[in-house]
């Protein structure tokens, strides 16, 4: 047995590579913004106590939890056409992965939402706040401190899981490293150097998210105690 | 042109399934060896060992499923193993289902109290007496929930096998709304079945999460 790996065939390819990374960095900071946000509206809706409202949001974040995202991915590429959706391999990419972080992040929110001490919601309501106010001032701050590690983790996942978009010809990473080996025929060492890159690219978010965290997003909440 | 009923491509698609259900017991019960080997070396605390786990559970942790199972599907063939979609299907399966399980596991021992560890060095138990009789009794109660949690993970993550190949209910989705041209209803189908498989395990955890936090 005599194996030889060749890592510069793939790597003069390098353009290739960086398509393939710009497309998967904005995939996914695309559907993280949508995603987080839809998700802080529905458990926003969720904790309003309006009938039908809570149980549909419900078997929504059920359906997606419990189904794997290459099938709900191939239910808007190849299935949504039939009801006359015909959406590119691009956007269909982008709403598969909206969806399934709206799903996540909503149940990701609802966690936070649960554990604040409803003291504090009375306490706002009992200085004259709106609802929206006691949601905005009251109960999200302490919330989201106690989200972010989990919702960076998810926002991690479904950039890994965005690999799989690939599959419908969206130009992300292991598209990228399926059309370099399909060209060079060195296919292990293409999914080495693309396995690398999205290791790299995870530890890279990571830090980047926790650091916004720490330094935007909850900032005062740190400096108040 | 054939019309396909609905019961045909329901049952194919149950029958396909069977696959999806083998091949997450295989990756679950060699995950689950390959991870409480991998957590019982990490206990012994040895600074190189803990730091080539740590590695191993970052790898498997931070690369997605798909690029794992491309390297074991092509990797497997260049280094002269035999390729049935089955070997690299699991071989992959079981390597990130260790990764993961490893690593709750972990979170679960660093739960129980140090002091329990010295009660058990006190009494003057052995590291497996310890582990055996004071820390694994705790550490079970701790980890059936997340456990359980995971394998809903582990299910999903077998759809990604259909796309190096492996016949499973994805693939078979795939494969029949080729042929039938309808892939709304198939997807659904495939959507559902899974549904059907994941949701109940989903459910356990939590009401076992709720259970033992309440204990």
């Amino acid at each position: 047995m005599n194996v030889e790996l060749d890592f510069s065939a793939v790597l003069t390819d390098w353009p290739i590579l960086v398509n393939g990374v710009a497309w998967t960095l904005g995939l996914t900071v695309v559907s993280a913004v949508f995603g987080v946000l839809s998700g802080l509206v529905l458990a926003w809706i969720r904790i309003q106590a309006w009938p039908i409202c809570g149980s549909f949001i419900k078997i929504y974040v059920e359906l997606i939890r419990n189904t794997p995202f290459i099938v709900q991915l191939f239910f808007v590429f190849f299935g949504l056409p039939e009801l006359g959706l015909r959406l590119s391999a691009e956007m269909s990419s982008v709403l598969a992965m909206v969806i399934n972080l709206s799903a996540y992040s909503t149940e990701i929110f609802r966690a936070g939402i649960d554990s604040t001490f409803s003291g504090q919601i009375q306490a706002g309501e009992s200085l004259g706040l709106s609802k929206f106010q006691v949601f905005v001032y009251v109960i999200l701050p302490p919330a989201l401190f106690k989200v972010w590690p989990a919702l960076v983790a998810q926002i991690i996942i479904v950039m890994l899981g965005s690999a799989v978009c690939g599959q419908i010809s969206t130009q992300e990473l292991s598209y990228s490293a399926n059309l370099i080996q399909s060209r060079n025929f060195r296919a292990f060492e293409a999914f080495i150097i693309a396995a690398s890159v999205y290791l790299l690219m995870a530890i890279a978010v990571r830090w980047l998210l926790n650091l916004l965290g720490r330094n935007f997003v909850f900032k005062g909440l740190i400096q108040n105690g | 042109m054939v019309e396909f009923a609905f019961w045909d491509i329901f049952r194919n698609l149950l029958l396909a399934t069977r696959w999806t259900l083998l091949l997450s017991v295989i990756a679950l019960i060699g995950g689950a060896i390959l991870a409480f080997a991998l957590l019982i070396l990490r206990l012994i605390n040895r600074k190189t060992l803990n730091f080539l786990i740590s590695i191993y559970v970052e790898i498997f942790q931070g690369t997605p499923l798909l690029m794992q199972l491309f390297l074991f599907y092509f990797g497997l063939a260049l280094f002269g193993f035999d390729t049935s979609v089955w070997w690299s299907a699991s071989a992959a399966l079981i390597l990130y289902t260790g990764a993961y399980l490893t690593e709750i596991w972990t979170g679960c021992v660093r739960a129980v109290p140090n002091g329990q560890w010295f009660a058990g060095k006190s009494l003057g138990f052995s590291f497996i007496q310890q582990l055996r009789w004071i820390i694994f009794p705790q550490v079970y109660r701790l980890s059936v929930a997340p456990t359980v949690g995971f394998l809903v993970q582990v299910i999903k993550g077998t759809a990604l096998t259909s796309v190096i190949g492996f016949v499973e209910l994805t693939k078979a989705g795939t494969m029949i709304s080729n042929v039938t041209f309808k892939p709304f209803l198939v997807f659904a189908c495939v959507a559902l079945i899974y549904f059907a498989i994941c949701f109940p395990l989903s459910w356990i955890a939590t009401r076992l999460e709720i259970r033992f936090a309440r204990a």
